[in-house]
């Protein structure tokens, strides 16, 4: 078994209305019946990030995202599927159920 | 000695994917059995003319390939224990009964619809095919280096997405099939209508290369009637390929080609496969409507015996199927020939193909028939302009220049 992470992305920070909720949950449960689900959320809006960098000593804080883009992600997934025909597939019902593209990405394998 | 270098160069052509294949599948791992087989076929270069050809050369040098790959893993294993998990085999899908060969494993894999369309054409070549990294990249006019390094990005995204080396879900296969005929005919395309100037016009190579994969997936595959539709199209377009360039480099039009040229065992054999897919009673999808198309075609003797009627009517059908401009482009072509150069004008005047040579060359002949030279000499040089395929060039500029002064 792998794990993938499924990003949301979108144009903007507006919430996925209650027609979308309705299908993400329908989508959630049939993950978690199926034994694939690891781990999901939603993000607050890029503008409420902090850049944090530590690596010189002293942490320094940025306000904002690092990086300005026209789309940024707004939730994800972390799934399990033995390779990435199943991991296509569950990309392609979270695309449907939460109605934004996603960008699909194995984690490295723990060799 | 050069008997021997014949054996192996035959073997390589029939063997190599199987070996690849094999092996992928005993290894888990793409990368690793492809170089063991490159390994095992030049241990077979220096072995065989002194040992002579061994009675299953195949097996032989799957064994070989094997044999390499374990010491090659017992080698990394002792370096560090915990590679032990790596060489592990990941699950791949279910075989799908009958079409289970494991260079079918192979072909799916490497036409992964998660893979650029290019690196799904390197790849095929690679390792179904067997072409060298170079050969490949003089095929496509490539850098060695990028199209090296094209394989590797995605051989390396095949092992960290885990690209499942297997058949697709069953529900998933007409999709998969249909990706990987749009892989094949993209290489016999390259092959048939070189899209580089610098490139000879008509690329024997590529052609025979994709001929071959495709009659291999055909054989993997022989209830897949878009598959054999596929293959019919080809060879019925290839058998015309010595009457399509003339002594001059020019491409010649079906009704100026010396059909004597034909290669008859070609259309013989296209002929039989169309004829099969009519028998099976199922609606054709593109490729074998296409393959119907091409077999009328090749089914006169003169281009006055052309059944215009059952050529327009099947594209009729086509445009049912993929309704696109150029189809229907190709359909208005066939409708001069039955309702006179105006109606086709009247067609495709109205495609949304302005970027497209073909359009303009389409339009600068049914102009030209229509005795509006001037327009016409517009149009070619429109199709000029546009067209990239050397010989095609030629052909438009020798038509260009034929038409009356103005």
């Amino acid at each position: 078994m792998a794990q993938y992470l499924m990003s949301v992305l979108n144009e903007s920070s507006d919430l996925a209305t209650a027609d979308e909720m309705a299908a993400i949950d329908v989508f959630n449960e049939q993950l978690q019946a199926d034994g694939q689900w690891v781990f999901a959320g939603g993000l607050a809006s890029p503008g409420s990030a902090t850049v944090v960098d530590a690596r010189d000593g002293e942490p320094v804080f940025t306000d904002g995202p690092y990086l300005e883009s026209k789309e940024h992600i707004v939730g994800f997934w972390i799934i399990e599927a033995p390779h990435l025909d199943v991991a296509l597939r569950l990309a392609a019902g979270g695309s449907k159920a939460c109605n934004r593209r996603i960008e699909l990405r194995p984690f490295l394998a723990n060799e | 000695m050069s008997d021997v270098g014949e054996v192996i160069t035959r073997v390589h052509r029939e063997e190599w994917a199987r070996v690849v294949a094999t092996l992928a599948r005993r290894l888990g791992d793409l990368d690793v059995a492809e170089e063991m087989a490159a390994e095992a076929f030049a241990t077979a270069v220096e072995r065989w003319p002194v040992d002579g050809v061994p009675p299953n050369p195949g097996g032989w040098l799957t064994t070989t390939a094997h044999r390499k790959a374990v010491d090659r893993l017992r080698r990394e294993v002792r370096r560090e224990e915990k590679h032990r998990e790596a060489l592990m085999l990941y699950d791949t899908p279910e075989p799908l009964g009958a079409i289970d060969d494991d260079r079918l494993r192979l072909v799916f894999t490497c036409c992964h619809p998660a893979l650029a369309m290019e690196a799904r054409i390197a790849l095929t070549l690679r390792m179904v095919g067997g072409l060298t990294v170079p050969e490949i990249a003089s095929a496509f006019l490539v850098e060695e280096t990028a199209m090296g390094r094209r394989i590797t990005r995605a051989k390396a995204k095949i092992k960290a997405a885990r690209i499942p080396y297997g058949v697709p879900f069953r529900e998933d296969l007409p999709v998969r099939v249909a990706g990987v005929l749009t892989v094949l005919y993209l290489i016999f395309n390259e092959g048939y209508l070189a899209s580089d100037p610098e490139k000879e016009p008509v690329r024997g190579d590529l052609i025979a290369e994709a001929i071959r994969l495709t009659r291999l997936v055909r054989d993997l595959m022989p209830a897949d009637g878009e598959v054999v539709g596929l293959l019919a199209l080809m060879l019925l377009t290839e058998a015309r390929r010595a009457a399509r360039v003339s002594a001059a480099g020019e491409l010649v039009n079906l009704d100026e080609q010396d059909r004597g040229a034909w290669d008859r065992e070609l259309i013989a054999e296209g002929h039989a496969l169309v004829r099969a897919r009519l028998a099976a009673g199922q609606a054709p999808g593109r490729y074998q409507i296409l393959a119907a198309i091409n077999a009328v075609h090749t089914d006169a003797r003169d281009i006055r015996d052309t059944d215009w009627s059952q050529i327009v009517a099947l594209y009729d059908q086509l445009v049912r199927v993929d309704p696109s401009p150029i189809v229907r482009l190709n359909r208005a072509i066939a409708v001069a020939e039955l309702d006179g150069p105006e109606v086709a004008l009247a067609e495709v005047d109205r495609l949304p193909l302005e970027g497209y040579h073909a359009f303009h060359a389409t339009r600068a002949d049914l102009l030209r028939r229509l005795g509006r030279s001037e327009e016409s000499r517009a149009a070619y040089d429109r199709a000029i302009a546009l067209a990239g395929n050397a010989g095609e060039t030629a052909y438009l500029v020798r038509r260009r220049d034929q038409l009356a002064g103005p």
